[in-house]
């Protein structure tokens, strides 16, 4: 393939609310456009074959892995990344108690984890315990059992809502 | 009062769920993991993995890869001839193989290109010609086949390592019992599964140094490693570890790529990045070994252990990695937590064309936890006694020493099990809950840090520089390395606790060889314990000399002198005092800039023999687990549905974190209960049967059950604050106490892991034929043990040395 001339394609979609215009090989991936060619390294690869949730990005809204779409198919779509997820420098409900909560523990999963749960909440403003781990299904997680990431969502969920919650005490302290 | 002489009342940072320092990072992408890093002209490597499980490296042609537009640089193991390996004792790893490869993804080439699809395609036209060997591919072919040998060196043929250790009257012990019981075990392995795949990039500069970003869990042992296959002096190696993607003990051993790229960047003057496939981090491994045991105890009625005779059999793989020390610490910690007057202990490693083991959270030690655990709840059945009562009757006592010389400091294990089993209602489910239903308990224990390091020396453990600015700014640098367990956080906690400042106005700098003083790595559970103590003493000193400032300023006794709220205040009359930074102006301008220092070397242990460095530690944690499944007995599926967990932590530094690694631990502990095995088509050319992360199986969140933690905060003298480990504890006792509550749900014992449906049906259906109620190793392989090295007790008046060996005449 190296004696071949490489041609590059060319294309414009819309990445965290903003226009964007690149180039790049057109067998790459959509994770090694965004991490590659247009420099967005939240977005983590975890094994490149759709097993782990790892490079899960939102496209119009919905959960996508990054690592299983071409990044010839953003053409005209609109998709969002661990970039955009807060706003200027206010970290969005999700994200706080990600961070508040310890959910984060390596954070290498967690870009993944929080698009996907920011899709779920999107779709159902009052999840339950077991409506959370069916959207999470897909996520793997090897630091943190995923409960701090249940907890974080649905405090994320509650304060979404418009409910002041403080951190649950049990979660932080353990069971007395 | 704790070791810093503050009430717990007074703290203000200890103890309290601050989120990490750098956790809004995390959340929102901003961490740079070693792939993440993008350097001007980067070339991109890529590393030739052998095929064949154990061969003779013929020739090597690389000429066709040289050839390839793109390539800047390829290299075979005559690039790389110097050996290294993590332990003194096995220095038997290359950069990249000599002349013969030992496992399927052992590497033998390396190249440097202009981008990953060219480094891959000139991978591919490397062209290798091997020679075929035998392979040996498990435990028992390793034991009676001595060729061919996979390493030259070792005890023996295909052994690596043979101990045995005897520690008091053993035949005594098992006459004074009332029961003798002899069971044995088998404990598959499994791998970490970091979520990040290694990664590394290298850059040797004009000046001809090098530095190395990696994905390392021990950034100082890398540095060693590096300095001495490169031929640089260490001074001009710099090794910065990136924030690890996961570590899980996965990433403790200097690796091959890390080498390769070094290597490749010295070659070709431009920095070269590597990030492994997730197949390769299989090949990398490091993880649990495959462990078979023999444990025979002997009980009196009550349930008093009277002696213990524990034999293992570790399958180490193709290289040495931690084996020596894996093999010690199957044998370590099985006499912290009940009484065990006399032990015995025999172990053996071997190797196989298989990935090397090494070390995976809890080192050495759930695999013995397993087998033992499970035979206390077979002794208490035959007692008839209630399994959490039996343990609870026979803890060892704080501040005592063991038969084998450890010392127990601390010792929570009690308040532990009391806990679960009010928590779980025990009393109202064990033995009474209907068929398919059952609950199971398990009690464990892990060091607070190793006692020694890896390699001989008397110098700190961990060390920590302050710097304090005018400003107010405190900067706190630590060559400690956080994997996602917070130790960066730790570090800001107790310096922040100390200065009376908030942790979020300390800057942390960690796990880099040029600017932080050596920390020996994120391993052993030692981290929270000896770099905060290390840092504990760092600020101490530091607001001695403030106080020494302050106190002439104000003309207040310096002992009256408190530190909080960013301020530094006579504590009779809070409101005279100066703010944090102006006590830092006062001290400099005083005795010049503010800077100290603060280091931690673990205390003396007792144990004097040959074997003795294995175990000791400054603290011991404790958990206990019950576990609540349901068995369906027409599947054999085993569902946990909930886990109790009780954690003797000494004192949260961060109650929330510590919770984070409860519940962590509990998950891979879960996994290695039910399902996650590494595993091999032996008769195949022993390749790995599915390096892949979705047919290696871990749990999901539909699989992940739920915990109720428990923390009991019995602070240890050793710790900082009272602080004791956590991030490798808790899973220890998961794997038992779910194989206990099988056996209480459907009456089979499933004396492996993992507990898969095959094995419970197989055991339903032996029962049902009236065979023994049982799935599990029938036998061990026949060993040669060495004359035991033979050490008196303390009860029995011994000083911790190996005693005279008597000449036997005939």
């Amino acid at each position: 393939m190296t004696e071949t001339k490489r041609q590059k394609a060319h294309i414009e979609f819309t990445l965290n609310g903003e226009t964007v215009e690149v180039a790049f090989a057109p067998h790459k991936t959509l994770l090694e456009v965004l991490r590659e060619d247009l420099n967005l390294m939240g977005t983590k690869h975890g094994c490149e074959l759709g097993e782990c949730g790892t490079c899960a990005v939102l496209v119009d809204g919905r959960s996508v892995l990054s690592c299983l779409a071409l990044g010839l198919d953003m053409e005209d779509r609109r998709v969002e990344t661990i970039e955009g997820m807060s706003v200027g420098s206010e970290l969005h409900p999700l994200q706080q108690t990600f961070a508040d909560l310890g959910a984060a523990q390596c954070g290498y999963c967690t870009p993944g984890f929080l698009l996907v749960a920011k899709e779920l909440l999107a779709a159902n403003a009052e999840p339950t315990r077991d409506e959370i781990k069916e959207a999470l299904s897909g996520n793997l997680c090897r630091c943190t059992g995923y409960i701090k990431i249940y907890e974080a969502v649905e405090l994320a969920a509650a304060r979404m809502r418009g409910e002041e919650l403080e951190l649950p005490r049990e979660s932080v302290y353990g069971r007395e | 009062m704790n070791k810093n002489g503050k009430d717990k009342k007074d703290l203000k940072v200890v103890g309290k769920p601050f989120r990490k320092v750098d956790a809004r990072q995390k959340c929102t992408g901003q961490t740079k993991f070693a792939d993440d890093i993008v350097l001007p002209r980067m070339l991109f490597a890529k590393l030739l993995r052998s095929h064949e499980p154990h061969a003779l490296i013929k020739s090597i042609d690389t000429s066709k890869a040289e050839a390839l537009p793109g390539v800047y640089a390829v290299i075979t193991g005559k690039d790389l001839p110097t050996p290294y390996g993590i332990l003194p004792v096995s220095q038997d790893e290359h950069g990249l193989c000599q002349d013969r490869v030992r496992f399927i993804g052992d590497p033998v080439a390396a190249v440097a290109a202009a981008d990953e699809d060219t480094a891959f395609e000139a991978m591919n036209l490397i062209e290798v010609v091997y020679e075929k060997l035998n392979t040996i591919s498990t435990i028992e072919e390793a034991v009676m086949i001595d060729e061919p040998r996979i390493q030259e060196y070792g005890d023996s043929g295909n052994v690596h390592k043979k101990v045995h250790l005897e520690f008091g009257d053993l035949d005594e012990g098992f006459k004074e019992a009332d029961l003798i019981r002899e069971d044995i075990f088998f404990y598959e392995g499994n791998t970490h599964l970091p979520m990040e795949q290694h990664a590394a990039v290298a850059h040797f500069d004009p000046d001809h140094k090098l530095t190395l970003w990696s994905s390392t869990q021990t950034p100082h042992y890398v540095h060693r490693a590096l300095a001495k296959v490169l031929g640089l002096p260490a001074a001009h190696v710099r090794v910065i570890a990136t924030p690890n993607g996961g570590g899980f003990g996965g990433k403790s051993d200097p690796f091959n790529h890390e080498v390769a790229v070094c290597k490749l960047s010295m070659m070709t003057g431009r920095p070269v990045k590597i990030t492994l496939t997730r197949e390769e981090v299989f090949y990398c491994h490091r993880g649990r070994h495959p462990v078979l045991m023999k444990i025979k105890t002997g009980v009196r009625r009550d349930g008093a252990i009277t002696a213990m005779d524990f034999q293992s059999f570790l399958d180490g793989g193709a290289y040495g990695s931690y084996g020596v020390a894996s093999t010690f610490y199957t044998g370590a910690l099985q006499t912290v937590t009940y009484d065990v007057p006399r032990y015995r202990f025999r172990g053996v490693r071997t190797f196989t064309n298989k990935p090397p083991c090494g070390p995976k959270r809890g080192h050495g030690t759930p695999q013995p936890r397993f087998g033992m655990e499970i035979q206390l709840d077979k002794i208490a059945e035959e007692l008839h006694l209630d399994p959490a009562e039996m343990r609870l009757r026979h803890l060892v006592a704080p501040d005592t020493v063991t038969a084998n010389y450890l010392r127990v400091g601390s010792m929570g294990l009690g308040k532990c099990i009391e806990k679960i089993v009010e928590g779980s209602d025990w009393k109202n489910k064990h033995r009474k809950l209907p068929y398919g239903k059952g609950v199971g308990l398990a009690c464990s224990s892990y060091i607070c840090g190793a006692g020694l390091p890896i390699y001989w020396n008397s110098l700190p453990h961990s060390g920590v520089q302050l710097g304090l600015d005018r400003q107010g700014g405190v900067r706190v640098q630590c060559g400690s390395t956080d994997i996602g367990q917070g130790s960066d956080s730790v570090l800001a906690y107790v310096v922040a606790e100390v200065l009376g400042i908030d942790p979020f106005d300390i800057r942390v700098v960690t796990a880099d060889t040029d600017l932080t003083p050596v920390d020996l790595g994120s391993y052993s559970s030692r981290v929270t314990l000896m770099t905060g103590n290390a840092a504990l003493q760092a600020a101490e000193r530091a607001r001695e000399l403030l106080a020494i400032a302050v106190a002439e300023k104000l003309s207040v006794p310096a002992d009256n002198l408190s530190f909080a709220e960013r301020r530094v205040f006579d504590v009779e009359n809070p409101e005279t005092g100066v703010t944090f930074a102006e006590a830092v102006v006062l001290a400099e301008a005083k005795f010049g800039t503010i800077g100290t220092v603060g280091s931690y070397v673990p205390p003396r242990a007792p144990g004097r023999f040959k074997g003795a460095g294995v175990g000791p530690s400054p603290a011991y944690s404790y958990s206990a687990a019950i576990a609540e499944v349901d068995v369906d007995p027409e599947t054999g599926m085993v569902v946990v549905e909930r886990i109790w967990i009780g954690h003797d932590i000494g004192q949260s530094i961060n109650p929330m974190l510590v919770m984070g690694q409860v519940e962590g631990g509990v998950y891979m502990g879960l996994g290695e209960a039910l399902m996650e095995e590494m595993s091999y088509r032996t008769n195949r050319n022993v390749v790995h049967k599915f390096p892949s992360l979705l047919e290696y199986k871990s749990p999901t969140t539909l699989e992940m059950c739920d915990v109720v933690t428990y923390l009991v905060e019995d602070a240890d003298p050793n710790g900082p604050f009272g602080a004791k480990e956590v991030g490798q504890g808790p899973l220890l006792p998961v794997m038992p106490a779910v194989a206990n509550a099988v056996y209480d749900a459907v009456g089979v014992r499933i004396d492996e892991v993992p507990i898969t449906p095959e094995k419970v049906l197989t055991a339903l259906r032996d029962k049902a034929r009236g065979k023994e109620a049982r799935f599990g190793p029938k036998s061990i392989p026949h060993v040669e043990w060495p004359e035991p090295l033979k050490v008196a007790t303390p009860a029995e008046g011994g000083d911790g040395r190996e005693m005279p060996r008597v000449a036997v005449h005939s």
